[in-house]
């Protein structure tokens, strides 16, 4: 009988407790919740809490990212979801166009953007403005082009473009998995510049990248390109750029990149808010704050890739360290020697990605 | 009379208990097969789908080499694994089922299971640190002075090869396992009391009586190989294509959805012939 009561008070105790810790619990919940949810369609670099939490803390809400590779994976996305699903979409420079004519961007106010703090090389109106009004604005960039390993083969060598289907390397060369910085590489060793790349010149283009892939190891996307480079699976890679090589900067002080004689591919990557997004002015104060110092310097080194910030303004809160990976000081030759990425019609992109599938299949 | 009323009873029993599983069947199947059918009949006009319903992308698959050796590629690497795995698997379940002591056959099929456990993105990265150029396995072999030069083995087929077979050896071992026990001793001893050696009674009775376990874990292996996208992707290093490879390519760069539904009905085409087949050989073993 002593015993049932003991239970019973026991009980009366744990359950009074639970419920005590279960009230607690839910007010903690309630106090921890955002009050708003923004979902932005993102990039890998924008999936760093380093960079999304002084965000969700000003503002009380909560980020859902989602992050894609490759802007037919981005759209893929879109076209499977509800109109207002998403707020803010990160897509490639090169592909704004695409984005507004399937009207999918909203115009963004040019008072609601520190232009005037971006480098204007990197401005790049051609991608972001459509009949005068701003769809998107450039928030990184840098440079698709050689990344090797210094120690393991000669850096001279690396300066001509012709390196990357010569016999010299064979074996120990990765190339990254997207055809068009690749194919744009490609071109430039041939001499032909992005902006001229058309149909007539796939056949060479072709030639070349089979012989690119008959001495090459492997074609593999970021991680796999990245982690081949560092652990000395090969020496070279083709596409690779301070996005590679700077955030093992520490880590790897032997892997080096450098824009050969006849120029690199320069990709940038932009931000807008999107047309059915049912919050435009939180969305749009998020693209604020990721072109902000603070936010584009945690950008420019974000966990998954580095890159030059859009900001010019952004290297006050970048550490010598950091600002010497990214070749700060350099920017000005290297913004002249490197070209935009091939923008293809409709043909021409189908013939290039047959062009990449067929030299995979070799 | 009572006797129908009681089979009518019975008959919508049956289809009370048959109906939820028939209808997620529809809704989760059927019809999305259904749609990706009519998919793979539009086509990819510029940057838009026109709902076209002919055969181009069809035509397309069989007329670009590239599109068609990935298919090729598929068996190609499916056949071998297969194989392989058969061959490494049946001493394995055998093992288990006859020479280890029954006590500790149930641990035996734990650890000869336990890879399972681990996730399959896992597993394969993990292959692919074992057999990159300074992994274990080249390690080992320059250490022993067995090679001068590390082998290139990561991002290869055989790379490939490898980390299907170490999935699909358990599998096997799992269907084989379970056709062994449950052979009665007695057929091995009635062979042998007629004169049959040990060879003989493997040949002319163990091995007929476990054809049926082969076959079955055989056609799971070649489904889910086939079908397969992480392993050729992660350690197949892009250097070929195989079939799921191209497919999610059209899907993630090109956006080309009747295409990928095109090429995703080849596949299912190539695996309900294997079942076509797996099926008439086990029904024939039957007669």
């Amino acid at each position: 009988m002593f015993r049932h009561v003991a239970t019973g008070k026991t009980r009366n105790k744990l359950l009074g407790g639970a419920a005590t810790f279960l009230l607690g619990a839910i007010a903690v919940a309630n106090s921890a919740q955002a009050t708003e949810e923004l979902n932005a369609l993102v990039w890998c670099d924008h999936t760093d809490p380093a960079l999304i939490e002084p965000f969700e803390k000003k503002y009380d809400v909560k980020v859902n990212l989602k992050e894609y590779e490759g802007t037919g994976a981005g759209l893929s996305i879109i076209e499977q979801s509800r109109p207002g699903d998403w707020d803010v979409f990160v897509i490639d420079g090169v592909d704004v166009h695409r984005a507004v004519e399937m009207d999918l961007l909203a115009e963004i106010p040019a008072d609601a953007l520190p232009t005037s703090d971006i480098f204007p090389e990197v401005v790049m109106a051609e991608n972001n403005v459509v009949d005068g009004k701003i769809y998107a604005v450039t928030e990184k960039f840098g440079y698709n082009t050689i990344s090797f390993d210094k120690t393991k083969v000669d850096p001279k060598d690396m300066e001509d473009m012709s390196v990357i289907w010569s016999d010299k390397y064979a074996g120990r060369i990765a190339v990254y998995d997207y055809y068009l910085p690749v194919i744009g590489l490609v071109g430039l060793g041939l001499g032909i510049d992005t902006a001229d790349l058309g149909a007539d010149d796939m056949d060479a283009i072709k030639e070349k990248l089979f012989a690119m892939k008959k001495v090459s190891k492997q074609v593999g996307e970021v991680v796999s390109s990245q982690t081949a480079l560092a652990t000395g699976e090969v020496d070279i890679l083709v596409g690779g750029g301070e996005w590679i090589t700077a955030v093992l900067s520490e880590d790897k002080p032997d892997l080096d990149w450098v824009i050969p004689k006849q120029g690199g591919l320069r990709w940038a990557q932009s931000i807008g808010v999107m047309k059915e997004s049912a919050k435009p002015d939180l969305a749009l104060k998020f693209v604020q704050y990721i072109l902000s110092p603070e936010g584009q310097a945690r950008l420019a080194t974000s966990s998954c890739y580095w890159g030059m910030p859009a900001n010019a303004k952004a290297g006050d809160n970048l550490t010598a360290a950091q600002k010497a990976a990214l070749r700060w000081d350099d920017q000005p030759g290297y913004l002249k020697n490197s070209q935009l990425y091939p923008i293809p019609d409709a043909d021409l992109d189908a013939q290039m990605q047959d062009a990449w599938v067929e030299m995979l299949q070799q | 009379m009572a006797s129908v009323t009681l089979e009518t009873r019975e008959n919508r029993r049956a289809w009370g208990f048959v109906t939820p599983a028939l209808l997620w069947t529809v809704a989760f199947f059927v019809i999305p097969f259904l749609v990706m059918a009519a998919i793979s009949l539009a086509t990819r006009k510029g940057r838009d789908i026109v709902m076209t319903f002919n055969l181009d992308n069809y035509i397309t698959f069989f007329e670009k080499a590239h599109l068609l050796k990935g298919l090729f590629v598929s068996l190609e690497i499916t056949f071998t694994v297969t194989i392989i795995s058969v061959i490494l698997a049946y001493p394995l379940a055998w093992i288990i089922a006859e020479r280890v002591p029954q006590k500790w056959q149930r641990m035996a099929l734990i650890m000869a299971i336990l890879p399972f456990w681990t996730s399959y993105v896992v597993r394969s990265y993990s292959w692919l640190l074992v057999l990159a150029k300074n992994g274990v396995i080249n390690n080992a072999l320059l250490h022993i002075g067995l090679i001068a030069e590390p082998l290139e083995l990561a991002s290869t087929r055989t790379a490939t090869v490898i980390g299907f077979v170490h999935f699909f050896v358990m599998l096997l071992t799992l269907t084989i396992y379970a056709n062994l026990v449950q052979m009665p001793p007695n057929y091995r001893r009635a062979a042998a009391d007629l004169g049959a050696n040990g060879f003989q009674v493997f040949w002319h009775v163990i091995l007929p009586l476990t054809l049926p376990g082969i076959m079955v874990g055989a056609f799971l292996t070649f489904v889910l190989c086939i079908g397969d996208y992480i392993t050729p992707q992660i350690l197949g290093g892009n250097n070929e294509l195989a079939l799921p490879q191209v497919i999610m390519l059209q899907l993630g760069r090109r956006a080309d959805f009747p295409m990928a539904a095109t090429l995703s009905i080849i596949l299912m085409v190539v695996v309900t012939l294997a079942y076509i087949a797996c099926a008439r050989w086990l029904k024939m073993e039957r007669t």
